[in-house]
């Protein structure tokens, strides 16, 4: 009794703790604000207090408890920082061959440090200030990412402050990727917001691509929200490059809404991180649009990876491929929930979902949940998991060929990974994420790579 | 070159071989022939080291040294070969990937320097000419999409590009046409020489038209019941294998 009493006070005073917050800083976060990302605070914030942090309670969260996440006194990042010394210097990007606009987040920040070679029109750069400048842009904010149907997008709303904003204009078509290099990195443990904004017209196209980093051995909690919308006809990809160390908690949700025609990819590669929650929804609101979701991760010791992905198919003719793949070693816990769903009227729909785990020890585990909502009569939709261990008959046949049983275990593993690799369209970056999965199984990747932080965690 | 005595094996608590002796010296082939389920496979996969099979009791030793002490990639690299009687696909992994790692493994244990993609691909295709193999098929996953008769290709394949010094091949004729046959008894030959021996595990008496045997032993029921020159194949074909039954009906 007295035990659980003591639950009740601290999920409470977890709460009072970030109420308190807002309303200590609310007066700051206003004044410093545009109007775009003031109009949805307070009742983001309701909405927040109304939800709390989420236990296994809440069914979106099964699988995923944040509550110890958020026990940590973190300090809050309401301002930009200067980071101690020059990203660029610390921070090469390593992508060979790969010709990139690139910009940083600083702790959610965004800097730039050198100017972008883009078209006209196009606009990049920083959500606090382009959001004070080009108002219009913004009428779609925070209208996908919906505050009352999840708490972290709700206290991320709340707290808004900076992230990236892209806008490509109509037909336009960007020959090289957009990347943007996120770094956490602050003296004291801290607790980051990023809210990104990309909105893509009518017949452009653009790739973008987003690594996520850690700089230094503090324990970060990284809260960011990402909306995508995608035109008519228009083309986006979207890659994200998990690489964190083992006290970070990365609660990364994406939101993308896609018009007529379109074609939208997402593509997770997480290599590290201690706690990890990818949330994705894609709303297909145009007849023949296609989208795609891949996903891969790479755990161990006691990392968790939670993929939780929803598809509303809003439009008839429409098509959505998802395939997730998970190795999971030592303790490491997999989560995969995948909800597919086709609203009333989406006739001729194509949905499609898989996800293949492979378990390299008895002790790691993995939960997956494939969910179908389906509203429509003509529809072909399908859905497929897997949990199992390495192949043992192909690892003989490897040996008996002369080939080590480690290398042959590898080689395995690479084969499992390479189907979610290979659907990378950028050839400079596939073969640098193969490169990276390789080293990552041989347990070469231990820190981050090419960085001067040689963090030991 | 390879010695089995009084070789006793058991897969999950069932005795499957029941004291099998054999010898092969340099430069011999020896068929072994038996009805389903006398542990002609058993046999092949216990010498290629396959961790399920649990030697009981009995020793077997190659190049005068204790094979069971061995790991499979040892046995294979000090010049063992298997041929798989169901070549395993293993999508995901290139078959230039995998052939070139098997080659390399091999030439760093020889103490031989490690080929260079170009040289690698010469040789392969010099191979694939060999046994008659589809250039498309080294572009796939390893046996990922191959027919039948195009896994057992491949594995003489592999058994071209390794050149073993002991190849077991274990059914490598069961689904197999006269042509097919014929260019996997052609690999199997253009590697014989005085130093090089075989294994040739079979049902049927077909194939040692094309690979003539020194020597033919009848394995039954986990032992070998009955060995002699290249005639007893004939003979076994003609009276088949009841007449092994009968005369070792207990």
């Amino acid at each position: 009794m007295l035990f659980n009493m003591s639950v009740l006070v601290n999920q409470a005073d977890l709460s009072l703790k970030y109420t308190a917050h807002y309303n200590e800083m609310k007066d700051d976060l206003f004044k410093d604000s545009s109007d775009v990302l003031n109009a949805h605070r307070n009742k983001a914030f309701q909405d927040f207090v109304v939800q709390g942090i989420p236990t296994r309670k809440n069914e979106n969260y099964k699988y995923t408890n944040l509550h110890p996440s958020f026990t940590t006194e973190f300090s809050f990042l309401h301002k930009m920082q200067e980071p101690e010394t020059d990203s660029e210097a610390i921070f090469r990007c390593d992508v060979p061959n790969l010709d990139t606009n690139l910009a940083f987040l600083v702790n959610g920040w965004f800097k730039q440090d050198k100017d972008f070679n883009l078209p006209e029109g196009v606009v990049f750069g920083s959500l606090d200030s382009i959001s004070k400048e080009k108002p219009e842009l913004f009428e779609a904010y925070a209208s996908i990412a919906k505050t009352d149907e999840d708490p972290m997008v709700a206290l991320n709303t709340a707290f808004a402050k900076d992230g990236f904003v892209l806008y490509v204009p109509k037909g336009l078509v960007l020959d090289n990727p957009i990347q943007i290099i996120n770094i956490l990195q602050n003296d004291v443990d801290s607790y980051s917001t990023q809210r990104n904004f990309i909105w893509v017209e009518e017949g452009a196209k653009v790739q973008v691509l987003l690594c996520d980093h850690t700089l230094n051995q503090n324990q970060y909690l990284s809260n960011s929200v990402t909306e995508i919308f995608v035109g008519d006809n228009a083309e986006m990809e979207f890659y994200t490059l998990q690489n964190q160390h083992n006290k970070a908690t990365n609660l990364n949700s994406i939101f993308v809404k896609q018009g007529r025609d379109s074609r939208a990819t997402t593509h997770t590669a997480t290599l590290h991180g201690g706690l990890i929650r990818n949330n994705l929804k894609f709303i297909l609101d145009g007849e023949n649009a296609e989208a795609n979701m891949f996903g891969m991760a790479f755990m161990d010791r006691k990392q968790h990876v939670d993929n939780f992905t929803q598809v509303i198919h809003a439009k008839p003719h429409c098509v959505s491929n998802q395939l997730y793949k998970n190795v999971l070693d030592e303790k490491s816990t997999g989560a995969f929930s995948g909800q597919i769903h086709v609203v009333r009227d989406a006739q001729k729909t194509n949905a499609f979902q898989r996800n293949n785990n492979l378990l390299l020890t008895d002790e790691a585990t993995m939960q997956t949940k494939p969910q179908l909502i389906i509203d429509a009569d003509d529809v072909k939709c399908s859905h497929g998991a897997t949990v199992g261990q390495i192949d043992e008959e192909a690892l003989f046949y490897l040996r008996a060929r002369g080939i080590d049983e480690d290398k042959a275990r590898l080689m395995l593993m690479n084969a499992f990974a390479h189907e979610v690799v290979s659907e990378i369209k950028i050839e400079p970056l596939r073969d640098r994420i193969d490169e990276l999965v390789d080293k990552r199984l041989k347990g070469e990747l231990a820190r981050c790579h090419d960085c001067d932080y040689q963090c030991d965690c | 070159m390879l010695k089995i005595k009084d070789l006793y094996v058991s897969i999950e608590g069932m005795e499957i071989l029941k004291g099998i002796n054999l010898e092969v010296k340099p430069g011999e082939i020896h068929a072994i022939m038996g009805p389903n389920g006398s542990g002609k496979s058993t046999l092949a996969n216990v010498l290629a080291g396959k961790e399920e099979y649990e030697v009981t009791s009995g020793e077997i030793t190659y190049e005068n040294e204790d094979l069971l002490e061995k790991s499979p990639e040892d046995r294979a690299k000090e010049g063992l070969f298997l041929s798989f009687q169901y070549p395993v696909e293993i999508p995901g992994v290139p078959m230039v990937n995998f052939l070139k790692s098997s080659v390399n493994e091999h030439r760093k244990h020889q103490g031989f320097k490690e080929l260079t993609a170009g040289e690698f691909l010469k040789l392969m295709r010099e191979k694939m000419d060999l046994v008659d193999m589809h250039p498309n098929l080294t572009n796939r996953s390893v046996n990922e999409g191959f027919s039948g008769g195009e896994k057992k290709k491949n594995e003489i394949f592999q058994m071209a590009l390794l050149e073993p010094k002991l190849a077991i091949l274990d059914e490598t004729d069961s689904g197999l046409d006269i042509d097919a046959l014929k260019t996997v008894a052609h690999g199997v030959n253009a590697l014989r020489s005085p130093e090089r021996s075989a294994i040739v595990v079979t049902h049927y008496q077909r194939l040692l038209d094309y690979i003539v045997p020194d020597f033919v032993h009848i394995l039954y029921n986990g032992k070998i019941v009955k060995t002699a020159g290249k005639e007893l194949a004939l003979e076994l074909e003609e009276k088949g294998y009841d007449w092994i039954k009968s005369e070792n009906a207990f």
